[in-house]
């Protein structure tokens, strides 16, 4: 246990100075990072290109060997892949048949016909060879490669494809190799055409297989001009006997001699194939990279607090990416070639790796105290991960390791690179990545900086800014001031750093235009590198200008792999990068009139008497013309794949046919004559070439419309809308532009509608209510009560005098909550108070036309279930989540409010208000039953009966002016400027010796406060004054649970018990003045100050339970529900935290200046006031449900205070009014 | 009633998407089992993969939906809400270790069976520790994994359903283990999406 305990000190130290390393110096340690990174990716360039073709090597036939399997050493130019045996020698025997001379009584189906029928003859003879010297007899069968079962799939080419025996391929397939068949089929080329896909194709066809030659050039078609058919006989060889191939090679030269053939013999081409992907092995991997793109999104969308999101997001991805890239590169260095495909393994090591270290560092370093320097940040966060980033890391190698004893060859080299990439990911975090961090860090301040400059620059010192209301409590001030506030409109145009960067990406289009220049770049090194490429071109231009080249046939190099039509001899191929391959080189004037034919369109020719068979240069290797997809297709048929491996191309053997007419009339099928002549001959080959073109376009441009699509719908899927971490949506949003849902419903408008209680004046600074009450204070000093059900205007009491005037139907309504309260009574039985009818006022009868509410509130109360009317005020005990919630809504804005009044609000208007005596006015109002205590900037405490609007009591013992009142039970606790708290007890003495006691209204889960009658005399008695509570002004005061709970300028929070006002905890932790605080039945107590922390407490212990930074700025205001904690900031973010862990849940970003009061109207549902509208959020998914605008102007004050009623209703002050807005839904819910 | 029409309705847009990912899914990881006896596709065998045996994908779908709806429900029946990684990037992370246990059976070559049993019995463990962690999971995933690999057995006895591959044994070392790790990935899928209920309800009851 010390071991483990002194290896995580060691550790922890050990970043702790690894981080201030990196903040330090940033700029060396990114730059020798990246060279790193470079250094190690420097192998991969040798790795070659994604994408480009088979790759050639020539040797000599005459003294070929199988080339052994160990790679042996100065080998010259011999490439790594020339290993072993091929996989199949490839014998051609390349056939050129004419019938000559021709003559006019021959149609056009002779051409082809006898020509064909020819090659089964050949077939035999091929087939029949046998060599037979001393060594013994050797046959075609023992030789050739033994092919199985056609592909399952394959069912319709079983008739043309040989299957069980030697893979011989020939036109003479078409007829099952047999002559008879030939003979009868009235339509050889239709037979031909049959087999042949019906769509676009752009691999090897059966035709090309078969024929061995590109369809075009075989002659076999009824347009032929030259009469000469080409076709080849495939014979794929298992092994290489020297012996028995000389011996038909010089068998069929003998047979079928070619005259002027100067064909060369003596080389063989050894042709390695790529990595095959075809579009069944894409679609799993196009599904891995979803899944990993997927993944990517959804974690780097966790990364939060910082100046730049994306660039975060892209260090993170960029950190992931290159130390995979590292570890293929430095697997490589080290002699380990990677036999797994990389394409496919990557995602699977991204999501091994994972980007989850980089996201803990990100929110371990956010979450630091923001006060301290960048270094210390960076260093403290860093140590504070760093036992949880080792033990992962050594749980991760752990894994991999046993992934390496599976002893699997291809598991083992995953966990190679998985173990390589660990490490080099885990060297790039803590260099790389960390140094952006605190890059990134350093900006945000900066930027805080600057944003709070200006609004602080032209204030005196003392003076709060504009968006830190409540960094001291004004003192009392007999000068008025003022306070310039930013418009809102101007703070509206500072967009966030995101927008901004994507706008300034759809400005310059810098996205389209980097991914154009790597697309160009990328295809040029394609061009440039293919084998039938700009380099070979350029080589071969080179070489015919140079005076030393050789300009004879095959005077380059063989290895360099020239393609026929780039010949050195051929001046016309030499012209155009890629001319159309011309089938046989006749005399040079009839080439070119061929080409100008294909160009200049029909043009009539002579066709050649003599049917003259050719052999040229570009014959030698006629396989080149064929698709490079053409051996693979081939052996694919067999389910033999060539990927990463090579055939070996022998030197074709040229046979020569010349038929004389004689033979074709006889070989003639009857129905052959009957043909139609030729058509038109103009629909040349290139023609379809051309249209093969626009098809391929036509379909490219189909595909690419439909992938866009696809990625949009998939956008839509993924994000159907912002999971509230994106603000930009909600802070632009304008009236009426309503939230939809899923399902594209958007709640109609006219639902909630707020209710305009008028009658201020001026801007509303207090706002009490009890649930049934409302009281409101403006900055005139009139108080005005409203019932919060209906928001009349019960009673108002001006600010000087005590003149009453009470408009009313409150007295009616008093007697609904009369009724019920008696009704209510035997629940209440047991508690310690006197219980008393109310009598009823003098007054009852004055107002008879008013509406009887009586039976809207009796709804309310008898729904009530019992236990909640009972419940005692104050208790250890653990309440259930319904009380404690209800509470929480009750209690939480309703108290304390006083002292969240913006400084400025009250200076600003001071001036206007001349006359308006600056003692009295009242900083802190609460309302208990129907008393209202108003604190006043004298040091005055009044209680008022907020139903006659007369002043009760009051007491003056203090001077000092009661910036936040709290009003429990019989006790009222005031705060005052100077720091200290006093205890006030509200007596009653009643003549009839009796306290009626109200029932709780609404869900009633509060403590039963009495009802005072007018009759009653009270008395306002100071019990204790706690002189010196803190030592800086107390900037909020709670009080819940027995508890008076107080925060202060002077960093700390003390608790007091509300019976004998004794100091229980004094609760360090805080780094900055206390600006919120919440406290409930539970006894849980939350904190958050000026530093951006937020504290949770036990209030039963005095200890602290969890301690997160979750704000840049103060921490404006708190509200927990059972489950969460909910704070707002001067950041304008709303963050959600997991109350039992700490854990923040979420956050939302709202618009700037929004504004910070918070209420809680039922567990998952949070209202916030912005500009002039109210918002309300689910909380469990952080969801916009719907904004309520409050006023006509959208440019109106914002909402300050915001009070949650019992009957779900919230309100809030909008200027000089006061917005009752209801909820309808959520009563409806709880009931 | 109107909340119970809410929830069927998202009761059905929950197993539809589901049921589409695991189509989805069945669709490619066959394509992947599929590529271990054909090592290069000719043009032509794509469609004849997609035609044989047309129902597997819609069962497999089925089997999805069906599992994915049940885990959240047996959460909720348990009392135990599942709070462990409740992510959509860990849900990702899930799904691409699920999809890789698969490419690792398809691709690699392994010695024996044993081996092959094995190696896919830990890697679906550890898929089950790292993304779940849940006793009422590991108990769905071995019973249902069971069910699934006794169904398969009884329809290729009947003959109704034929192995691709002559290697009996081999199919059957690990088929088990794909099928436990597919439970456990889709009844992650499941749970993530059950979030989104509770969500649409209440909107729905806010509207009312």
């Amino acid at each position: 246990m010390t071991l483990r305990e002194r290896l995580r000190e060691k550790i922890s130290a050990a970043f702790y100075h690894h981080g201030l390393l990196c903040a330090s110096y940033p700029v060396p340690i990114i730059l020798f990072t990246s060279a790193s990174i470079l250094t190690c990716c420097y192998p991969l360039l040798r790795l070659p290109l994604p994408g480009t073709g088979p790759v050639e090597f020539t040797t000599g036939v005459r003294d070929y060997t199988v080339p052994s399997h160990e790679p042996q050493g100065d080998l010259g130019e011999r490439p790594d892949w020339y290993r072993g045996p091929p996989v199949a020698y490839i014998q051609q025997v390349l056939v050129k048949a004419a019938v000559s001379p021709w003559d006019s009584s021959l149609v056009p189906v002779d051409v082809f016909r006898s020509p064909l029928g020819r090659v089964f003859s050949l077939l035999e003879e091929i087939r029949n060879h046998v060599h037979s010297d001393s060594t013994g007899v050797r046959s075609l069968e023992a030789l050739c490669l033994q092919v199985t079962d056609l592909l399952p799939g394959l069912r319709r080419m079983q008739s043309v494809l040989p299957e069980h025996g030697c893979l011989l391929v020939s036109p003479g397939n078409y007829w099952q190799n047999q002559r008879e068949l030939f003979d009868s089929d009235p339509d050889p080329l239709k037979t031909i055409q049959k087999h042949e896909p019906k769509g676009l194709h752009t691999s090897a066809t059966l035709r090309d297989l078969l024929f061995g030659v590109p369809g075009k050039h075989t002659g076999v078609s009824h347009y032929n001009r030259k009469r000469v058919v080409t076709y080849t006989i495939t014979v794929v060889l298992v092994s290489y006997d020297t012996r028995f191939l000389g011996s038909l090679r010089s068998r069929l030269k003998q047979l079928h001699p070619s005259a002027n053939c100067s064909l060369r013999d003596d080389h063989m081409v050894h042709v390695h194939f790529k990595e095959e992907i075809g579009i069944a092995e894409l679609i799993p991997l196009v599904t891995t990279y979803i899944i990993l793109f997927a993944y990517i999104y959804f974690s780097t969308r966790k990364i939060d607090m910082v100046k730049s999101k994306w660039g975060l997001a892209l260090a993170a991805v960029v950190t992931v990416l290159s130390s995979l890239l590292m570890s293929v590169g430095l697997c490589t260095l080290f002699g380990l070639t990677p036999t797994l495909n990389g394409g496919e393994i990557f995602p699977y090591l991204v999501v091994v790796i994972g980007l989850e270290n980089v996201l803990v560092l990100t929110k371990s370093v956010v979450s630091t105290p923001v006060d301290l320097e960048v270094k210390l940040r960076i260093a403290q966060g860093l140590s504070n991960e760093s036992w949880s980033i080792m033990k992962n890391m050594a749980t991760e190698l752990c894994i991999i390791l046993i992934g390496y004893f599976t002893l699997v060859p291809a598991i083992q080299e995953f966990c190679l690179f998985a173990v390589v990439g660990l490490v080099s990911d885990f060297f790039l975090q803590m260099f790389f990545f960390t140094t952006v961090l605190s890059i990134d860090i350093r900006r945000m301040e900066l930027a805080d900086l600057n944003r709070r400059l200006p609004a602080e620059a032209g204030l005196p010192p003392p003076k709060p800014g504009p968006l830190r209301p409540r960094e001291a409590p004004p003192p009392p001030r007999p000068s008025p001031h003022t306070i310039t506030l930013q418009t809102p409109a101007f703070r509206n145009l500072r967009l966030p750093k995101r927008l901004r960067v994507v706008y300034f990406l759809a400005r310059t289009r810098l996205a389209q235009r980097i991914i154009m220049v790597g697309t160009v770049i990328w295809i040029g090194i394609l061009v440039y590198t293919d084998p039938a490429g700009l380099r070979t071109y350029l080589a071969a231009q080179v070489s015919e200008q140079s005076p030393l080249g050789d300009s004879g046939g095959g005077g380059l190099p063989p290895h360099l792999g020239v393609a026929p039509v780039f010949h050195a001899g051929d001046p016309t191929s030499t012209l155009s990068v890629l001319p159309a391959p011309e089938p046989t080189p006749l005399p040079e004037n009839q080439s070119q009139g061929h080409h100008g034919s294909a160009g200049a369109g029909p043009r009539p020719q002579v066709p050649p008497a003599v049917p003259q068979i050719t052999w040229g240069a570009e014959d030698e290797e006629g396989w080149r013309r064929l698709s490079f997809r053409h051996w693979p297709s081939l052996f694919s048929y067999y389910n033999i794949t060539l990927a990463k491996r090579y055939i070996s191309i022998l030197p074709v053997i040229p046979v020569t046919l010349h038929l004389s007419p004689q033979e074709a009339i006889e070989t003639r099928h009857p129905q052959d004559t009957r043909h139609p002549p030729p058509p038109i001959p103009k629909v040349s080959a290139d023609l379809q070439t051309d249209l093969t073109l626009y098809k391929v376009a036509a379909l490219g441009l189909a595909a690419g419309v439909l992938l866009v699509l696809l990625l949009f719908c998939l956008y839509r899927v993924l994000c159907p809308r912002n999971y509230g971490q994106n603000g930009v949506a909600h802070g632009r949003r304008r009236r009426g532009d309503l939230p939809c849902d899923d399902y594209g419903y958007s709640p109609p408008v006219s639902e909630i509608s707020p209710l305009l209680l008028r009658g201020h004046s001026m801007d509303i600074e207090c706002l009490a209510s009890d649930g049934m009450l409302l009281a409101s204070c403006c900055l005139a000093g009139q108080i005005r009560v409203w019932d919060a059900q209906t928001g009349d205007c019960l009673t108002v009491i001006p600010n000087h005098g005590l003149r009453r005037s009470s408009s009313s139907g409150c007295w009616e309504q008093r007697d609904g909550w009369d009724s019920v309260g008696g009704a209510t009574e035997p629940e209440c039985l047991g508690s310690d108070y006197l219980l008393r009818r109310r009598s009823v006022p003098a007054r009852p009868t004055l107002f008879t036309d008013q509406p009887d509410l009586t039976p809207l509130i009796d709804t309310n109360f008898t729904c009530q279930p019992p236990s909640h009317l009972a419940t005692p005020p104050r208790g250890g005990f653990d309440f259930g989540g319904l009380v404690e919630r209800a509470y929480l809504e009750h209690e939480s804005p309703s108290l304390g409010d006083a002292p969240t009044l913006p400084a400025q609000d009250r200076a600003s208007t001071a001036g206007t208000q001349a006359t308006a005596d600056w003692d009295s006015s009242v900083w802190a109002m609460e309302l208990r039953g129907n008393l209202i205590a108003a604190g006043r900037s004298s040091g005055k405490l009044e209680l008022w009966d907020a139903v006659e609007g007369s002043l009760r009591c009051s007491n003056e013992d203090g001077v000092s002016g009661i910036t936040a009142l709290a009003f429990l039970n019989n006790r009222i606790v005031a705060a005052r400027l100077n720091g200290s708290l006093d205890f006030f007890t509200v007596e009653i003495n009643k003549p009839l010796g009796l306290l009626q006691y109200r029932g709780a209204p609404g869900r009633g889960s509060m403590p039963p406060s009495p009802c005072y009658s007018s009759e009653d005399v009270i008395s306002c008695q100071l019990t204790r004054s706690v002189q010196c509570a803190h030592q800086k002004p107390i900037t909020v005061l709670r009080a819940a649970a027995g508890r008076v709970v107080t925060g202060s300028q002077d960093h700390t929070v003390r608790v007091y018990r509300l019976e004998d006002s004794c100091c229980l905890f004094t609760l360090q932790g805080h780094s900055g003045g206390i600006t919120a605080i919440y406290i409930d039945q539970t006894m849980v107590l939350a904190s958050g100050g000026q530093d951006g922390a937020i504290c949770l407490w036990d209030v039963l212990t005095g200890s602290r339970v969890s301690h997160v930074y979750g704000h840049r700025g103060d921490v404006t205001s708190l509200v927990c529900t059972t489950s969460c904690v909910i704070s707002s900031g001067l950041d304008d973010l709303i963050c959600i935290w997991d109350r039992s862990t700490g854990i923040k849940l979420y956050s939302i970003q709202q618009e700037v200046g929004c504004g910070a009061s918070l209420g809680v109207i039922s567990e998952s549902l949070l209202v916030t006031g912005g500009q002039g509208c109210v918002s309300f959020w689910d909380l469990n998914f952080g969801d916009l449900l719907q904004t309520v605008y409050l006023g006509q102007s959208s440019d109106g004050q914002g909402v300050r205070q915001l009070l949650v009623l019992d009957n779900a209703a919230i309100v809030c002050d909008f200027g000089s009014e006061l917005s009752l807005v209801y909820v309808p839904s959520v009563l409806e819910k709880l009931d | 009633t109107t909340s119970n029409i809410n929830g069927t309705t998202n009761l059905v847009i929950r197993g539809t998407m589901l049921f589409s990912v695991g189509v989805f899914l069945a669709l490619v990881l066959n394509l992947l089992q599929v590529q271990r006896n054909v090592t290069l596709f000719p043009p032509d065998v794509i469609s004849s993969i997609f035609s044989s045996a047309w129902w597997v994908p819609p069962c497999c779908g089925t089997a999805s939906a069906m599992i994915g709806l049940l885990y959240p429900c047996i959460d909720s029946r348990l009392g135990e809400p599942h709070k462990f990684k409740r992510e959509w990037s860990s849900v990702m992370r899930c799904v691409a270790v699920f999809v890789g246990i698969n490419h690792a059976s398809a691709k690699v070559d392994f010695a024996n069976n044993v081996q092959l049993s094995l190696t896919l019995a830990a890697l679906s463990i550890g898929l089950w520790w790292t993304f779940d962690r849940s006793r009422s999971g590991f108990g769905l995933g071995i019973g249902i994994a069971l069910l699934a690999t006794l169904a398969t057995q009884l329809l290729v006895y009947n003959g109704v359903f034929q192995y691709t591959s002559p290697d009996f044994l081999y199919i059957r070392s690990w088929l088990p283990c794909i099928f436990f790790a597919g439970v456990i990935t889709m009844g992650n899928i499941g749970r993530q999406l059950a979030l989104y209920e509770y969500k649409v309800v209440q909107e729905k009851t806010h509207q009312d």
